[in-house]
């Protein structure tokens, strides 16, 4: 049975991934689960320099849902590297770096860091968070700048590019072409989606940031539209990510044409759920009589 | 830290809104340190999706048990749970306190509410028996005070209402104390976060060292999803820390509580 899937120039051993944000970097989860059983580690955002993210409260709990507006708090690209590098560079499985930036020239210079650093398996460049002032959304929302970003990473580095889009924009196909043409060797989607809670007893905003990105099952749906959207509007593989908690779930979005997923939310609440996707995918394609996983991408049929 | 299914033994009301939940946990309960906590995933809360972290309060061969007051979905659907169901635990989690080497400092506790609860193990496990400073609102919020005395522990009570100990403040106890300024000891603190500035504020008046834990809303419990960061002093300033694998229990001196103001 062949599990095995490509991102541009790298091959996963399975297409479950975690998302970006969740899954801290990596280390943090190695005690409870094997972190060599993944398709891919993926890390949290990182800038050149340090980042101290915003004041607390950064999440809330809503029904079958987390808001976060954390703003990318991370130890910068030296930071990183030194406390954090050793530890994924021995794993089999390939580390994918999260990079963001308030310029294009910061992301492409962070692109060329990692470039150098060699044994990195692939680049997503986060154009799409939406809880920092500078950066993150403002340039997935914009499709010149969004063509810039990733032309100017482009330019730095061979590494496979992955291009995580916002879903906030009227339709993702346009956004989704313009990453593929300058150069993108995938799309993860989605980010998380703009979002508001208030705490009515205090008329105050649940989160400190005021807004926030919403996460978790209850956007599932939402991600799997704009899943097949994309799919239908280019022609590299789709990260499809938003809500997974199953092995049912993530064969959503294969179906829905992407290539591979990534595992979310989940991570904070069921460590195992990873893992868990990647039994419950060989056990689906076991009762198919599916050999292939390629054989489930973009398999939805929507004719009679 | 360790995942695993944990049985409930027995989950009864203690005293008002305060529970005592003991559960089979083989694999955690030998691990566990004084200050640490268990995150724990209720299964019947279906559409509330995060675990919820509480402190460990006593361990015992292969069961431990957390005291809990009911303030919430989670906690009320808990108190619900029957002995036999089981729950989802990751633990021990968390920087615990420092048990103080024998001969070393006599311990000063400081407790508020339920807080009293992640003092307990600390108090079994420090080879100098000190003084337990418990304060509530009301008489049904001091909780446990008969098993801190078992352990041949002075407790000292205050209640806000006057209904149990002496009327008025914890702290206010706490400083009658320490103005007879005896020398090596040691402040241990946990309950809400005023009361836990109150204390570092009297642990600097009167230089002595002292270790708070740390209450903030938590996410993963293991150090990713950066929702419970506090302001810890680092460098000329200061930075984000996680109450969850930093903490909960810092050092007085290191909690940067001015950031937040």
């Amino acid at each position: 049975m062949n599990l095995s899937v490509k991102i541009g120039t790298l091959t996963l051993q399975n297409p479950v991934t975690v998302a970006s944000g969740t899954f801290g970097y990596g280390v943090e989860y190695s005690q409870l689960i094997d972190l060599n059983q993944l398709g891919a580690v993926v890390v949290k955002g990182i800038r050149l320099g340090p980042v101290r993210g915003n004041p607390p409260p950064r999440t809330v709990e809503v029904t079958s849902g987390l808001m976060n507006a954390i703003g990318l708090q991370g130890p910068g690209v030296d930071g990183f590297i030194r406390k954090y590098w050793p530890f994924l560079k021995e794993l089999k499985v390939p580390t994918i770096i999260n990079i963001w930036g308030t310029t294009v020239e910061e992301y492409a210079e962070v692109a060329r860091r990692f470039d150098s650093l060699g044994g990195v398996g692939a680049l997503e460049l986060n154009v799409s968070c939406p809880n920092i002032k500078e950066g993150g959304a403002q340039f997935g929302t914009d499709v010149k700048l969004l063509s810039q970003v990733v032309a100017a990473c482009r330019k730095v580095t061979k590494l496979p590019l992955i291009t995580k889009m916002s879903p906030n924009v009227v339709s993702i196909a346009p956004y989704a072409k313009a990453a593929e043409d300058a150069g993108s060797d995938a799309l993860s989607i989605m980010n998380s989606f703009p979002a508001m809670a208030i705490d009515i007893e205090t008329r105050r905003p649940s989160l400190a940031n005021v807004t926030g990105g919403l996460t978790g099952p209850c956007i599932k749906p939402i991600a799997i539209k704009l899943v097949w959207e994309a799919a239908k509007a280019v022609k590299i593989p789709i990260i499809g990510m938003g809500g997974i908690q199953s092995a049912a779930d993530a064969i959503e979005f294969l179906m829905a044409g992407a290539t591979a997923v990534a595992v979310g939310t989940a991570n904070f609440y069921e460590p195992q759920t990873a893992l868990q996707v990647v039994a419950g995918l060989r056990q689906f394609m076991q009762q198919k009589g599916i050999g292939d996983v390629c054989a489930l991408i973009g398999s939805l049929q929507t004719g009679k | 830290m360790v995942e695993q299914t944990v049985q409930i033994v027995s989950n009864e009301r203690d005293t008002d809104l305060y529970f005592r939940l003991v559960v089979s946990a083989p694999q955690i309960s030998p691990l566990v340190q004084p200050g640490q906590f268990a995150h724990v995933r209720i299964p019947p809360l279906r559409e509330a999706l995060l675990r919820r972290p509480f402190s460990i309060f006593q361990v015992s061969g292969s069961t431990l048990s957390i005291l809990y007051k009911n303030i919430g979905k989670g906690t009320d659907v808990l108190s619900r749970m029957r002995p036999g169901e089981e729950l989802s635990m990751i633990g021990p989690l968390g920087h615990g306190f420092t048990v103080p080497p024998p001969a070393g400092e006599t311990p000063l506790l400081v407790a508020g509410g339920y807080g009293m609860a992640a003092l307990y193990l600390l108090a079994q496990r420090s080879p100098q028996k000190g003084i337990v400073f418990v304060g509530g609102r009301r008489r049904v919020d001091i909780l446990c005070e008969a098993e801190f005395r078992a352990l041949g522990w002075e407790v000292r009570v205050t209640t806000e209402d006057g209904s149990h100990g002496e009327p008025g403040l914890v702290t206010h106890a706490l400083l009658a104390e320490l103005k007879r300024r005896e020398p090596g000891r040691k402040l241990f603190a946990c309950g809400p976060t005023p009361m836990l500035k109150a204390v570092g504020r009297l642990a600097a008046e009167f230089k002595l060292p002292a270790e708070l834990s740390l209450d903030e809303h938590m996410g993963c419990g293991i150090g990713v999803c950066l929702t419970c960061v506090v302001p810890i002093k680092a460098g000329d300033g200061w930075e984000y820390q996680r109450t969850c694998t930093d903490g909960p229990v810092f050092d007085s001196r290191q909690v940067a509580w001015e950031a937040d103001e």
